[in-house]
């Protein structure tokens, strides 16, 4: 009992509120970070890079979105609008004015960040569908703006010059997409390694309590309005970079593409299915998806597109009925059991 | 007097459920909001936390005025607010789950002392600290909800039928521990259902009926008054 007390007070002056991760999962994280840099020496076909690749870029993106959804509690449906700002603010910055799309980059953070606030002050007031619904509309919207101005070239969407000089500077590889694989698996570790520390932090720990119950959060004194803005900027600016990247890595900006709810509801269907408001819940299932729609294209040709769509459907609804809380949740629990036992 | 609540109105949007209500809370003082079901008693409490909006009258803290005060900027005075049915945080841990009540920087200053205090008034929330809160029984999770509200180092506990649903052995070591806060200077506002058990560990009461104030005094007198009886059975 005394010791108890104790190891409380203690936790409370070193702030560990979450424990340690456990030696184990340091080895296996370190095995997987192996794996992911030797991956493209290992299989060096470009079909292989490619869908690695969009992997580490869709684990980004769904890592996003699970920073509003999984910590917050708030459901957008509008997450693509970051993801064209991210974009076309790297595109229209090297395309028109010659910038570095390193310079892009930063600049479409900032305006992710700061369209996070436009759309979040208002509407994070929102409680459960009604934000849903409200994101949703503000990113049909911006597409249609962006379909329809023209300095951005409307509907036609812009090309990313080509430059051969200094493909660092540039960001752009033409000869091999390893460059590629390199950056998406950095801009993706840094992601999941800011997610980690946020999840960690005081901040984060005020987050999971107002996700489970906002007024009891409040009455506790935690300002529930500015912590949701805070974590919409967090996860638009996330957002962002996996834009820029995109447009970088197929040089060609559709704002059908790029603003489409199909993108939206694509990070929540990975999210979900690997298991929302966990950490790796995303990744997993980015590596679940991902194959299965590149693979399926390939198998079916143009119409693959459709059919991968149903066997999503199909995941889901699996999932909804015997995994409510994502693929990851069946080794948790398998851990959790081994240790018990132990 | 510590809470002062003077003509308060509460509304639903058009639906007015609050009418005119004053009540004060001095300090150090034990006080029972009574009333029988949807009379007004947690829609008052709410208003005075910030949950719910005041449509018109007045709240003062310590003689400051809470209405244009968000909700996040009232916990710090010094009130804590234990909500009806609970509401612990189910997929935090007990430890954490008490944290997060020592949020402002003077508790948080004082939390590790703060949460030896609160175990020793409920030693079963020591036993289970490591556990998820959704993994306690309903007797200790309103431990907990009230352990959290402590942490906050308040100078006013205002709890929302703490008893409900609870096995009488736990509802007596709850009583217990609200005896051992009276005894420290802590002003309590219960809001409860049960008179008899209300009354019994509170000095004065207020009675609600239909959202208007029906009858107030010292607990002795409204624990015989067939007014009363009249309110909550109709007789």
């Amino acid at each position: 009992m005394q010791g108890g007390t104790a190891s409380m007070l203690e936790a409370a002056k070193a702030e560990h509120l979450w424990p340690r991760p456990p030696r184990w999962a340091m080895a296996i994280g370190a095995a997987a970070a192996a794996l992911l840099l030797a991956y493209p020496f290992v299989f060096t076909s470009s079909f292989a890079h490619h869908t690695m690749i969009l992997i580490l870029l869709y684990a980004l993106m769904a890592q996003s979105w699970n920073v509003v959804a999984g910590f917050s509690g708030q459901i957008s449906l509008g997450h693509a609008i970051f993801f064209g700002l991210g974009a076309y603010s790297s595109t229209v910055l090297f395309a028109k004015y010659g910038v570095t799309p390193w310079a892009g980059l930063l600049v479409g953070v900032l305006l992710s960040a700061a369209a996070a606030v436009a759309i979040g002050v208002p509407t994070l007031r929102l409680r459960g569908h009604y934000f849903a619904i409200a994101t949703l509309l503000i990113g049909s919207s911006v597409q249609i703006v962006f379909q329809r101005w023209e300095w951005v070239g409307a509907a036609s969407g812009l090309y990313v010059p080509i430059e051969r000089t200094s493909p660092w500077l540039y960001l752009q590889f033409h000869r091999s997409k390893v460059p590629y694989y390199y950056l998406m698996l950095a801009a993706a570790a840094l992601g999941y390694l800011l997610v980690w520390k946020l999840r960690r932090s005081r901040f984060g720990f005020r987050l999971q309590a107002l996700r489970d119950d906002h007024d009891a959060a409040a009455s506790l004194g935690i300002a529930v309005a500015r912590h949701k803005v805070l974590t919409f900027m967090i996860s638009g600016a996330m957002m962002s970079v996996a834009g820029t990247f995109y447009g970088q890595y197929v040089l060609v900006l559709d704002p059908e593409r790029l603003f489409s709810a199909e993108i939206s509801i694509l990070v929540l269907l990975m999210t979900v299915l690997g298991g929302s408001g966990t950490l790796w819940g995303p990744a997993l299932g980015a590596a679940v998806l991902i194959p299965l729609s590149e693979y399926s294209r390939i198998w079916l040709g143009g119409t693959g597109r459709t059919v991968d769509l149903i066997i999503y459907g199909v995941l889901i609804v699996l999932v909804c009925m015997w995994r409510p809380s994502g693929l990851l949740s069946v080794f948790e629990e398998r851990i959790r059991r081994r240790r018990t036992v132990s | 007097m510590l809470l002062e609540v003077e003509n308060l109105e509460v509304a639903y949007g058009d639906y007015q459920v609050v009418w005119g209500v004053s009540l004060a809370v001095a300090a150090g003082e034990s006080v029972a909001l009574l009333g029988p079901n949807g009379s007004g008693k947690s829609t008052v409490v709410n208003t005075i936390s910030g949950l719910l909006p005041a449509k018109a009258g007045d709240i003062r803290f310590n003689g400051v005025s809470l209405v244009d005060r968000p909700t996040h900027a009232r916990a710090p005075l010094g009130i804590a607010h234990v909500l009806e049915r609970r509401r612990v945080f189910p997929h935090l841990t007990v430890q954490q789950n008490l944290f997060l009540g020592a949020w402002h920087s003077a508790a948080r200053a004082a939390r590790g002392e703060t949460a030896q205090r609160i175990f020793g008034l409920f030693p079963r929330l020591l036993e289970r600290q490591n556990q998820l809160a959704r993994t306690l029984s309903g007797g200790e999770q309103q431990m907990l909800a009230i352990g959290r509200g402590l942490m906050a180092l308040p100078r006013l506990l205002m709890v929302d039928e703490p008893f409900l649903g609870l096995a009488p052995q736990v509802a007596q070591q709850l009583q217990s521990v609200f005896e051992t806060l009276k005894s420290e200077g802590m002003a309590i506002l219960f809001i409860e259902q049960n008179v008899r058990l209300a009354l019994s560990m509170a000095g004065r009461g207020y009675i609600l009926e239909g959202g208007r104030l029906a009858i107030a005094g010292p607990a002795a007198t409204l624990v015989d008054s067939p007014e009363v009886r009249r309110i909550f059975l109709g007789v």
